[in-house]
């Protein structure tokens, strides 16, 4: 491929490494920057260096196949490796692309909402919280996802308590969402110690080897899958684990929120498909079980619940949070089907929905801070106060409903022909009346930014005043891609099917 | 009930999480409710180690440092027999022809990350409550809860 020939060799070679030691270490320097624009600039040039090994590893990935980074020289199974294959190479791309997306937005979010003392480590456990979700991505060894895990969700819950400057219950969302989150992550580590215990080894590959041969191994194994399957459900916001998402996600400041919603359950996701898929098999009896019951069970009423809840909201974020809590149901739909089409389709949800959900949460950002709203009835005549912040929240809006020509279209029907052609009609039904209900709580939403006229402050109409050019690039930015995906979808679409053919096999 | 009083340290396990666990969604308090969590996540640590103990097991110190050949790209592998110190007298380490039993030293090392993460974790969460105190002034979840009733039904925050 041509535009692989721009990369220097060492970038590639020694790229997965470096995607996760750099934010590190910048994390460490940028917490001793002055709390001006530098720590900004900062995080600015690392998450552009990011995007761009990123963007490299997944051409390298596409010309080389799966590669494997020996950290140290050790070489696996004994030392630690970093995977890069079909499944996680778009995956580090969504996460860097995200971040350099909401940090140029950050810059004059953060001068509104964070406290002057506090910016610079604002974006110093921003940084840790980039490489944390890159590292438990990359890394092909299990209880390295364990720490990386917690790397990004430490960090997370001091970004999510920042809100308190503008919304005292961040503290108690951040409070719900680190005892959730730790008891997520514990169980995910118990459920790693039984593995271990039934393989001997902490090489994802290699237990996936071991466990093939043992056949899925003993009642060790199906307590160690029931251990993670739970954990991982906290992480991504699985139902009923997904409490401590609508609170962490309304109260958070706006550029966290926007990067949360778009990074933080996916990399849960994408761990999820890589336990399931990968270490264990659904060709193990109990794995199947666990599919067909619980993800997609679970998925489905999910779905409803959180978007029938969504429906009902007085808080615009806390409106997006739910329908976050309802999407992750389609994704669990699609990888519960477990046919190499449904898989694909949940796998080409994860992206499509981090865009969208990203684009939506920047816009409602940039909304708060020109007005300081965040309450449904507040948007009254923003399509006339706002017009290219609302004209961007639109498309995002139709995207996440599942309008055609948009980026949730293509996943949708994408999920809802593989759901037909394993013959589950009744999902396909649950799509279609999700959907509807997703026009609901969007449709109201737009109904009042359109068509009612601009609240009067102090006698006077509120007039135009749109949101400055660093917030407006990153919003457009992602409506734009969520059209093109729409149009252009064969790119996506098949990453996504290589991904999933990965991990079940062609057909 | 022999077999449990033999494998005594899980059963310590499981009553050490269940009463974390029991601890976290009880208790209302907010500074209760962490000391649940670090009672279920020090379970954690005594599960590790207990399944990298075996009885009369020695540590697995290396008395030399022998290379076992290389991999195809040059790195060294550690696949045969390696001589340890354990009491006085000098034995091998796995692989072929090992005649001595030794304590597994990975999940020792595992659980050293995973304390560091849990300290991390309870320095978090006790920060977050001085925090909470200082705003909400009470630790008790109920009165947050009450404190923030109103904000809630009308959606803002000032």
């Amino acid at each position: 491929m041509a535009l692989l020939n721009y990369f220097p060799d060492w970038l590639l070679v020694h790229g997965p490494g470096f995607l996760m030691a750099l934010p590190l270490l910048m994390a460490a320097v940028t917490a001793l920057l002055p709390n001006k624009r530098i720590g900004w600039i900062s995080t600015f040039i690392v998450t552009a260096i990011l995007t761009v090994t990123a963007f490299g590893i997944a051409l390298y990935n596409i010309e080389v196949g799966t590669f494997i980074y020996k950290m140290g020289g050790w070489a696996p199974p004994h030392g630690i490796s970093l995977y890069i294959d079909a499944l996680n190479a778009p995956l580090v791309l969504l996460v860097a692309l995200m971040a350099f997306i909401t940090v140029i937005y950050a810059l004059p979010a953060t001068i509104a909402e964070i406290k002057p003392n506090k910016r610079a480590p604002f974006y110093a456990a921003f940084l840790l919280c980039i490489a944390g979700l890159l590292g438990m991505v990359v890394t092909g060894d299990a209880f390295n996802v364990f720490v990386f895990l917690e790397v990004s969700s430490i960090s997370t819950y001091t970004l999510v308590a920042m809100g308190a400057a503008r919304d005292r219950r961040a503290l108690s969302a951040a409070y719900n969402y680190l005892i959730l989150g730790s008891i997520g992550a514990t169980f995910f580590v118990i459920g790693i110690g039984f593995l271990y215990m039934e393989t001997g080894t902490l090489n994802m590959a290699d237990m996936a080897r071991i466990l093939a041969d043992l056949d899925g191994g003993s009642r060790v194994a199906k307590v160690a899958f029931g251990f993670i399957i739970i954990g991982l459900g906290l992480k991504l916001a699985m139902f009923p684990l997904h409490t401590w998402l609508p609170g962490a996600y309304a109260h958070s400041p706006t550029p966290v929120t926007a990067f949360l919603a778009s990074t933080a359950t996916k990399a849960a996701l994408y761990l999820l498909l890589r336990f399931t898929f990968f270490v264990f098999d659904p060709s193990f009896a109990y794995v199947a079980d666990v599919l067909m019951f619980v993800l997609v069970g679970l998925g489905v009423i999910g779905m409803l619940f959180a978007s029938l809840t969504a429906i009902f909201q007085t808080d615009v974020r806390r409106m997006l949070a739910f329908s976050s809590v309802a999407q992750v149901g389609y994704m669990l739909l699609g990888i519960g089907i477990a046919t190499t089409a449904s898989v694909a389709a949940g796998y080409l949800h994860i992206l499509n929905h981090a865009i969208i959900k990203g684009g939506l949460f920047l816009a409602l950002g940039a909304m708060w801070y020109r007005f300081g709203i965040t309450r449904m009835e507040d948007f009254r005549g923003l399509g006339k106060t706002m017009p290219l912040t609302m004209g961007a929240f639109t498309i995002s809006g139709l995207s996440l409903i599942g309008v055609p020509f948009t980026a949730g279209f293509v996943s949708k029907i994408n999920l809802a022909g593989a759901a037909a052609d394993a013959g589950w009609w009744w999902a396909v039904g649950v799509i279609m009346l999700t959907s509807i209900l997703a026009l609901v709580y969007i449709g109201r939403l737009l109904l009042i930014a359109y068509f009612q006229s601009p609240p009067e402050v102090d006698g006077a109409v509120v007039k135009r005043n749109e949101a400055p050019l660093a917030m407006l690039i990153p919003i457009w930015t992602l409506a734009i891609l969520s059209i093109v995906i729409g149009i252009e979808s064969d790119l996506i679409v098949e990453a996504s099917v290589r991904a999933a053919e990965l991990l079940l096999g062609a057909g | 009930m022999a077999e449990l009083f033999a494998q005594y340290n899980y059963v310590i396990v499981i009553i050490l999480m269940m009463t974390g666990l029991y601890t976290i969604f009880a208790s209302r308090n907010l500074i209760k409710k962490l000391a649940g969590l670090s009672v279920f996540q020090t379970s954690v640590f005594l599960l590790y180690i207990t399944i990298s103990k075996i009885k009369g097991g020695q540590p697995p110190i290396l008395l030399e440092d022998k290379k076992y050949g290389y991999d195809e790209d040059g790195y060294a592998l550690l696949d045969g027999p390696i001589s340890v110190a354990a009491g006085d007298a000098s034995y091998i380490l796995p692989g072929p022809g090992s005649d001595v039993i030794y304590s597994n030293p990975l999940p020792h090392v595992l659980i050293l990350t995973a304390i560091v993460v849990g300290v991390a974790t309870l320095a978090i969460g006790l920060a977050l409550v001085v925090r909470i105190r200082e705003v909400y002034h009470t630790i008790e979840e109920d009165e947050i809860e009450a404190a923030d009733f109103i904000y809630n039904l009308e959606g803002t925050a000032d």
